[in-house]
């Protein structure tokens, strides 16, 4: 018989693809079934954010922010408003911090649902996607009721914020915690220890510790991986010292450690943790005014602030360098979900196409952010 | 470790590789590293006992001032959770410097953007293109003197 013909393939995933979670292209190399090679292209939702920030002062870049990862604004303001605030100097008063917290963990939870609802949806479970989303609504209610927005909010400012929250916020929050202790226990049931969704997980696209850390990977993504790390704990930024949580890892009780399985389920235990942080906050709220500290003026002294945040993705860092006027000479934003990305690639290699998508799930990615 | 015992240790194997202690800043002290000699600084400091950056957190390009552009790294360790801050200044005449893609993974796609955007030359990246923008782009936008252009593939830009 003759021997078969037989060559690589490359075929484009994306970038209007359902499961790429926005416009991102995989080009992949397959052998067979067998993906050999997966090149990311990004670049469809740039803006050159970084450069229009150089135009704008201080207080204008935080609706910019707010793009950045569409999912999660209230992490990307609270980021980059700290890291202005290292800068100028600025102690806010202790209600602002309380409520940022709050405010960031609500949204944490909001992000969360996203990335558990659309990963079940991505293996074919429909049902926990709607779940999710109802859920996300309550939330989105939350801060519609504080701040009038639903997504892109402009709540945290340099120094303080844009609203004060209100009785009735209060008892809502504490209405939405009692409501969805049990939810996380319906999805862990509907979705986390569903035997399909653990079959197309498990011990796919390992992760091993060491080559996370050495591609910058973090978040969810790298506590999958088993590193007991999250910047909340480790470099105590805000006032998250004061509050007591759990970081959870992925531990293996399915599947192996850094597999698809384990960065899911840290995501599912993390907002149980959210829950927690909320419910400390809740009740200890100090009064005060919420923009006795903001400046009337920002202008900072010539330097530079570099500020790591724990944002739902991972590591969301904002570099900025003033050269002493009323913009910013150059904003870096570290964004988690490219770095995350950027594994893809080297753990994806030897699956098959379908195992490419569980893949590019768990890591949860936001295009906004990638491209920024 | 101390940024003062991390700077002494790297300034008695680089010697004048490593420029001056800047601690007068008013957040961070950073130094700077000759972009020559970036490499083995890079690897020194991930591989060293005592100092173990086995993460780079951040790489940012920057126009730094009228005849240069800079590197800046951001590195942390998850061993030892310490963190430093490197500079390299690259003159804008040649911008070149070499990567640290071999030492940090992370820095593949940081290197790739800052090619992009400000438009130094990682020499030793296995796969310099750009990486945000379209092949075809012309210029780095960060770069300060960048004009935007009026016509991108002879179609008119909006604003």
């Amino acid at each position: 018989m003759s021997e078969l013909r037989t060559e690589e393939l490359t075929i484009n995933m994306g970038p209007q693809h359902p499961s790429t979670h926005g416009v991102l292209r995989l080009v992949l190399t397959l052998n067979g079934e067998i993906v050999t090679d997966v090149k990311p292209v990004l670049g469809y939702l740039h803006r050159c954010f970084e450069k229009h920030c150089e135009a704008m002062t201080y207080p204008q870049v935080v609706p910019y922010t707010d793009r950045m990862d569409y999912l999660n604004s209230m992490n990307n303001e609270l980021a980059y408003v700290l890291a202005a605030e290292k800068l100028l100097g600025i102690q806010v008063p202790e209600r602002v911090e309380y409520i940022r917290v709050i405010m960031c963990e609500l949204q944490r939870i909001a992000s969360h649902l996203v990335a558990i609802g659309t990963y079940g949806n991505d293996a074919g479970a429909f049902t926990p996607f709607l779940y999710c989303f109802m859920d996300r609504e309550k939330v989105l209610e939350l801060f519609e009721m504080v701040c009038g927005a639903r997504l892109l909010y402009n709540y945290i400012w340099v120094g303080g914020l844009s609203h004060d929250i209100t009785p009735e916020f209060v008892t809502k929050t504490k209405e939405f915690i009692k409501y969805f202790r049990p939810r996380i226990k319906q999805i862990n049931n509907l979705l986390s220890y569903n035997k399909i969704f653990i079959e197309r997980t498990a011990g796919i696209g390992v992760l091993p510790q060491d080559v996370a850390v050495n591609a910058g990977v973090s978040g969810p993504t790298l506590r999958g991986s088993g590193v007991k790390f999250d910047l909340r704990k480790d470099d105590k930024y805000s006032i998250y010292d004061r509050f007591d949580f759990d970081v959870c890892v992925g531990w293996g009780e399915r599947g192996v450690v850094g597999d698809c399985w384990n960065r899911y389920i840290v995501r599912a235990y993390e907002m149980e943790q959210s829950l927690r942080i909320i419910e400390q906050a809740i009740d200890n709220i100090p009064e005060g005014d919420v923009q006795s500290a903001v400046p009337k003026r920002v202008k900072p002294v010539v330097g530079e602030s570099y500020v790591r945040t724990e944002s739902p993705k991972g590591e969301l860092a904002y570099y900025i360098i003033s050269d002493g006027s009323l913009n910013p000479y150059r904003i870096k934003a570290r964004s988690p979900s490219f770095c995350n990305l950027s594994v893809i690639n080297q753990i994806s290699r030897g699956h098959m196409i379908a195992d490419v998508v569980m893949i590019l799930g768990s890591f949860d990615i936001v295009l906004g952010c990638i491209d920024r | 470790m101390e940024i003062t015992d991390i700077y002494n240790k790297l300034k008695k194997v680089f010697g004048d590789g490593i420029g001056e202690l800047k601690t007068d800043v008013p957040v961070s002290p950073f130094f700077f590293a000759d972009r020559s000699k970036i490499n083995a600084v890079a690897l020194f400091l991930r591989d060293e006992e005592s100092l173990q950056f086995d993460n780079l957190s951040c790489l940012s390009g920057v126009d730094y001032d009228k005849d240069n552009l800079a590197v800046v790294y951001h590195l942390f360790s998850y061993a030892l959770g310490h963190s430093l801050i490197v500079k390299c200044l690259i003159p804008k005449s040649d911008p070149k410097i070499q990567t640290v893609s071999d030492v940090w993974a992370a820095a593949d796609w940081h290197e790739r953007e800052a090619f992009d955007l400000v438009g130094m030359v990682f020499e030793g990246h296995p796969d310099l293109r750009r990486i945000l923008l379209p092949d075809d782009w012309e210029g780095h936008p960060l770069r300060k003197d960048y004009k935007v252009p009026e016509f991108y593939n002879g179609m008119k830009v909006p604003y």
